[in-house]
């Protein structure tokens, strides 16, 4: 099969599924629906770009992923088993970096293997982290001390030192210059496949989904619906002026009601 | 813009006068330092040169002590080169020492040389230090006392309220509790439970150190729960996510984003509780600075009450500083995203 090519090489990754889930914010009484039966099957080790007009509802639907709230209806799952809380397995790099302020880099990266109280013997893991995003010079610096790019790194590093078995991001490139943003995409996809997590990512950018995904999944204005499952069946590295993915972008841009500009 | 025309004139005339821009530039270098020694000198002179009007005993030594600072300020200033941070410090504190010397002569001309100021009431520079030579040990005794009860009293209000204020910031049950209660009690000066402690309380020390101990806590108290409600939950939702059990989000994240919250707490109780301690040792502790004061009154030794001041005021600025450094210890990732 094509789609096997494209997959991690060693799928250590979860299997997630999201079913029937459907979500809404109470806002002044008034019910705002989000999400609106999303149905999406993940399988282990895939990525997954999640793609969709802004205030659609993608950020709320990884905080039910992350279990940090319960959806409304429907059912997600790690693995068979049902997600009901935050769990170390399942790590989100969040759209603000939310460094925190009184912890140096160094601290803040290492705040996943503290909480579950293995730092002491696994210091190295976030040396590591820091190296592999490009900051062990300043890991004795304070987050008011970096540049909004360099937070959204330490944020990186801060979910990837705790070898997740599902990586959520939420844009967490959008802050980069374009050229850094091309390094950090070609990281994570190294990364990626050398580790075999799945990753769920949100991307407001077409061409960043076709370059990473092996699944690119377009969602409809609030509350948000599937709209689109596109597959990529393209190897890696990804070339960016490749005719197939022009022309997928092409089709999800339209997708997307950006058809006439396009 | 005046810069520039300031240093064309100096690059111009320079030729001319060579000399004199070396002299500027000495002068605006240590001018103030010699200032400084004159006007220790200037009350050196005033100490000496008249007779006093009252009976004092250390004029004479008040003098000769003036001269010696005249001296180390000149010596100061002219070696400054020679003593590295200490010239610096004294070239920093220059201007003050000018004030200083020109106040003392002042007060020691319109108080001991010429009575301007009413005697009693203004008793010149030589009868105050009279009281910290021949009045010591009392003085000492005063201190000790009142830094005694007010450490004890500020170290039980502070750890209560700030284990209060992050339980009732936390948990919805002890805030319900515990939020009216200090809604209705908290507001009160704890000067007014002053009668009630007194006859409570099986001393009056102890009694002293519960109301030190309860101007302390209110403000440790609201202003630590204030920090602690007003920590975002996107810093929770990451703790979460990592793997943080509940005891890691109260230690490690509201307690760290609480803090700059209860240093202003510390700060406020620090100062109520001040005005306690004096309160409570005028009325009824038998011991400590503000005990002396109110001696001091009663035998209208008025030179004993002022150098009592000079004491507290000195100790209380010292707590103030004491906490300052602790907060900048603590707190060193706030340099740089707030103004201190
Ligand atoms: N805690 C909340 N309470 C009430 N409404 C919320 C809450 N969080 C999100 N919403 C609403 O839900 C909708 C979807 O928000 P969400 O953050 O998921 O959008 P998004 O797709 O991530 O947008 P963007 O691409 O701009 O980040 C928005 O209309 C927002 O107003
Ligand atoms: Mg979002």
């Amino acid at each position: 099969m094509v789609a096997t090519v494209a997959l991690a090489e060693v799928a250590t990754g979860a299997a997630l599924d999201i079913e029937q889930v459907s979500h809404a914010f109470d806002i002044d009484g008034a019910e705002l629906p989000v999400l609106s039966d999303v149905s999406i099957a993940v399988e282990p080790g895939e990525f997954v770009a999640l793609l969709g007009p802004s205030g659609c509802g993608k950020s709320t639907l990884l905080r039910l992923v992350a279990g940090l709230d319960k959806p409304k209806a429907g059912t997600l799952r790690e693995d068979e088993a049902r997600i009901t809380r935050p769990h170390p397995s399942r790590v989100v790099v969040f759209q603000d970096p939310t460094l925190f302020p009184w912890r140096s880099v160094w601290d803040n990266v290492a705040l996943g293997l503290e909480a579950q109280g293995i730092l002491k013997s696994q210091r190295q893991r976030v040396d590591d982290a820091l190296d592999l995003v490009g900051l062990s010079s300043f890991r004795n610096a304070y987050p008011h001390q970096l540049s909004g790019g360099m937070a959204q790194r330490v944020a990186l590093a801060r979910a990837l030192v705790n070898d997740p078995k599902i990586l959520i991001l939420d844009e967490p490139l959008g802050k980069l210059d374009s050229l850094t943003r091309i390094t950090m995409q070609a990281e994570l996809v190294s990364l990626w496949q050398r580790k075999g997590f799945t990753t769920l990512l949100v991307t407001h950018d077409a061409e960043e989904a076709l370059v990473l995904a092996n699944r690119v999944i377009v969602f409809s204005d609030r509350p948000a619906r599937v709209k689109a499952d596109i597959r990529v069946d393209r190897r890696y590295p990804r070339h960016r002026g490749d005719p197939y993915l022009a022309d997928l972008r092409r089709q999800i841009l339209g997708l997307l009601g950006l058809d006439a500009t396009w | 813009m005046s810069t520039y025309s300031l240093s064309d004139g100096l690059a111009s005339g320079a030729p001319r006068l060579s000399r004199a821009p070396l002299l500027a530039t000495w002068l605006r270098e240590s001018g103030v330092g010699v200032l400084a020694s004159v006007a220790w000198i200037a009350f050196g002179l005033s100490c000496l040169w008249w007779d006093d009007v009252g009976d004092w005993s250390r004029t004479h030594s008040l003098g000769i002590a003036a001269f010696v600072i005249a001296a180390v300020a000149l010596f100061g200033t002219v070696g400054a080169d020679y003593l590295g941070s200490a010239g610096k410090a004294l070239h920093q504190r220059a201007p003050w020492l000018v004030a200083l010397g020109a106040f003392l002569t002042l007060w020691e001309v319109a108080t001991a040389k010429f009575a301007w100021l009413p005697l009693p009431f203004f008793p010149p520079p030589q009868s105050i230090i009279e009281v910290y030579t021949d009045d010591l040990p009392k003085l000492l005794d005063s201190v000790f006392a009142s830094v005694k009860l007010q450490l004890g009293g500020y170290l039980i209000g502070a750890t209560v309220g700030f284990l209060t204020g992050v339980s009732i910031g936390w948990s919805r049950a002890v805030g319900y509790w515990v939020h009216p209660v200090l809604r209705f009690i908290g507001p009160l000066p704890a000067t007014a439970w002053l009668p009630i402690a007194f006859f409570t309380f099986p001393s009056s020390w102890s009694a002293s150190t519960f109301l030190i101990a309860l101007a302390t806590g209110f403000p440790v108290t609201v202003l630590t729960w204030s920090g602690v409600a007003s920590v975002s939950n996107a810093y929770y939702d990451v703790a979460r996510t990592l793997g943080a059990k509940p005891s890691f989000l109260v230690l490690k994240v509201a307690i760290p984003a609480a803090l700059p919250h209860v240093f202003v707490g510390l700060f406020m109780g620090l100062g109520s509780s001040f005005a306690v301690l004096v309160v409570a040792e005028m009325i009824g502790v038998k011991a400590g600075l503000g005990w002396y004061l109110q001696w001091a009154q009663g035998w209208a030794a008025y030179a004993n009450m002022y150098a009592a001041l000079i004491v507290m005021s000195l100790l209380c600025s010292g707590a103030i500083t004491l906490l300052f450094a602790i907060r900048d210890r603590l707190l060193v990732w706030q340099k740089g995203t707030v103004k201190w």
